[in-house]
């Protein structure tokens, strides 16, 4: 267990120093760039040439990349010249916004695709398994903008129920709890649909096992037989397919917060990027494969205590 | 079965098709965007690229323009029919390219196993921690938003995929007695495994590659809708969302219409890929 931790950890310390390189070398652009857009289109070339060598841009990319990394090591994330501040300050509250979105489309999420595919799987190739199937490979293939337009014409424009956007600012007349809602059901319709399917192949392959066959026979009701003998090991695979679902909910949510002008980390990502500010997007890429690297290994973690061979082998 | 050439056996699959009425709409959506993409000088009633300012006086849909223009006067019906075009040629180019290199890494790593297999890999894995749409925002944002370039994004975001998925194939399929039948007759190595693992891996790669047609279709309309598409002002299903989306209180149907053309190429490609998987399991 020590020795699998460790690897991990190392492995994942490999991971963010890569991908840290790439992303800084992607970003590599004109030295004088990082300047003029701190000081804006109306400096003269003098400012910017002696702001370039106050902030130390003029030194070869190496020098700079080891530097940069020695301020994040110790905490400092760098300046955003996008939102002209330390990164520090608002990647907090950017995370905390999309956690809250995450978090709720989460909790939806994980109970409703458990008892989806559980009933779609316990009878495969029946009318209802056939429905959830179904309307689980429609609801995936929906792009989340163009839900986004759909749900919006609905609830927004002709029902007048909900708010287009969720800036989470009350001074627009909505409540935050409505503001979410919209934001949330696109994330929810989305991914929804790719948890069930697990779920559902799990179920139907612990269906045809013999214990399941012995309990129908032995005349245990189905209900008993799917709620005592099924359900238990029907949710060993999927754990890390639904753990995996934090990834997507957390970092991939920059279609999500952009259709609704949301103040969350993606889109701090999206803007970052089309800004061309490279301490930002370090700062996200270095979060997200954190988050992504962490829910492997609790995913793996999570999947060696479900299930008994592996924990005993 | 084994004598059948490729041809016979995916004709064979096309017929088998008719049995699950899924794989059947889901062709039909298909060969419908197929068909329009290939007619669209034929079918769009207006230039995609040319406003007129008589329509915006009420840009809703009309008897002249079915659809309605949008907000610059074009006419919504021949922006999505010349659309169709856009997605239909960089999707399933990008998909292939995604292939060949997905296919290529795999086979090798999967075939050479060792070191070889421990650097492909560790690429693969660095590339899945990335979330793809921030890997799609980074390579756009380096290299231009031009269509060559969305298939370079594509070969990126996919082939770590593709690898994983023939990587296993292979490691399972390199143990049987035709590979080893191939080796004792002196076969190269590029030659049995292009032409003894990569055949027998079909099944599940078609299944795949038809679902990631799919997500790739979101991904070029995302993208679009991003900002960072193909350059205006030829028409692309994402790009059309992201030009009206602010004006969806007052016109709907500006959105509404190119949303609900993406959404049916996908729903299209995803029911006609679970229609596929049916046919698999029961051959």
């Amino acid at each position: 267990m020590l020795a699998f931790l460790s690897k991990r950890m190392a492995l994942l310390a490999f991971t963010m120093l890569v991908v840290s390189a790439l992303v800084f070398a992607a970003f590599e652009f004109t030295p004088g760039q990082v300047a003029r857009k701190v000081l804006g289109p109306f400096a003269t070339q003098d400012q910017v040439d002696r702001l370039t060598e106050e902030l130390g841009l003029n030194r070869p990319v190496v020098v700079r990349y080891g530097e940069w990394l020695g301020n994040t090591l110790t905490g400092d994330l760098g300046y955003s010249t996008l939102y002209k501040t330390d990164v520090n300050k608002i990647i907090g509250d950017r995370l905390q916004n999309t956690l809250l979105l995450a978090g709720i489309a989460f909790a939806i999420i994980v109970p409703l695709s458990i008892i989806l595919g559980i009933s779609a799987g316990m009878k495969e190739g029946s009318f209802l398994d056939r429905s959830i199937s179904v309307a689980s490979i429609v609801t995936t293939s929906v792009p989340e903008f163009a839900s986004g337009v759909f749900l919006a014409s609905i609830f927004v424009i002709w029902l007048g129920w909900l708010p287009g956007t969720s800036p989470l600012d009350t001074g627009t007349g909505w409540s935050i709890w409505q503001q979410l809602v919209l934001p949330v059901c696109v994330m929810v319709l989305y991914d929804l649909g790719y948890v069930v399917r697990m779920v559902r192949a799990s179920m139907v392959e612990v269906m045809t096992r013999p214990y399941i066959r012995t309990a129908i026979l032995k005349g245990l009701n189905f209900r008993a037989v799917i709620l005592k003998h099924a359900l238990r090991n029907a949710m060993i695979a999927p754990f890390t397919v639904i753990l995996l679902q934090l990834n997507y909910l957390v970092t991939g949510v920059v279609v999500v917060e952009a259709v609704f002008a949301y103040p969350g980390f993606g889109r701090m990502l999206l803007e970052a990027a089309l800004a061309q500010d490279v301490a930002v997007v370090e700062a996200g890429a270095l979060f997200a494969v954190l988050i992504s690297v962490f829910t492997q290994i609790a995913g793996d973690l999570g999947y060696m205590m479900l299930n008994p061979r592996i924990r005993f082998s | 079965m084994a004598n059948d050439g490729i041809i016979a056996l995916t004709w064979n699959r096309v017929r088998l098709l008719k049995e699950s009425p899924i794989g059947m709409i889901g062709a039909f959506l298909v060969i419908f965007w197929i068909v329009v993409a290939l007619f669209a000088p034929l079918l769009a009633p207006f230039n995609p690229n040319i406003s007129n300012m008589d329509a915006l006086i009420d840009p809703t849909p009309s008897a002249v323009n079915w659809l309605g223009t949008d907000n610059q006067g074009r006419d919504i019906l021949s922006r999505i029919i010349w659309g169709s075009r856009t997605v239909l040629i960089v999707a399933p180019v990008a998909v292939f390219a995604a292939y060949v290199v997905g296919c290529l890494m795999g086979l090798i790593a999967g075939y050479y196993r060792g070191w070889v297999d421990q650097v492909v890999n560790r690429i693969a894995d660095i590339l899945l921690s990335f979330p793809a749409i921030v890997l799609y925002i980074i390579v756009i944002m380096k290299v231009g938003a031009k269509a060559t370039n969305i298939i370079l994004a594509v070969i990126f975001i996919s082939s770590p995929q593709i690898i994983r998925i023939v990587r296993g194939m292979t490691l399972e399929l390199r143990e049987r007695e035709y590979v080893a039948a191939a080796k004792m007759r002196g076969e190269s190595a590029l030659y049995i495994m292009l032409v003894e693992i990569l055949p027998n891996a079909r099944g599940p790669l078609i299944v795949d590659a038809c679902l990631r047609m799919g997500y790739t279709t979101i991904a070029i309309g995302v993208l679009g809708f991003l900002g960072l598409g193909l350059p205006p002002p030829d028409p692309d299903w994402g790009g059309m969302v992201k030009d009206t989306y602010a004006m969806m209180s007052i016109y709907p149907h500006m959105s509404l219409f190119p949303a609900g053309a993406i959404t049916s190429l996908v729903v299209g490609f995803s029911l006609l890929a679970d229609g596929m998987r049916e046919i698999s399991i029961r051959d």
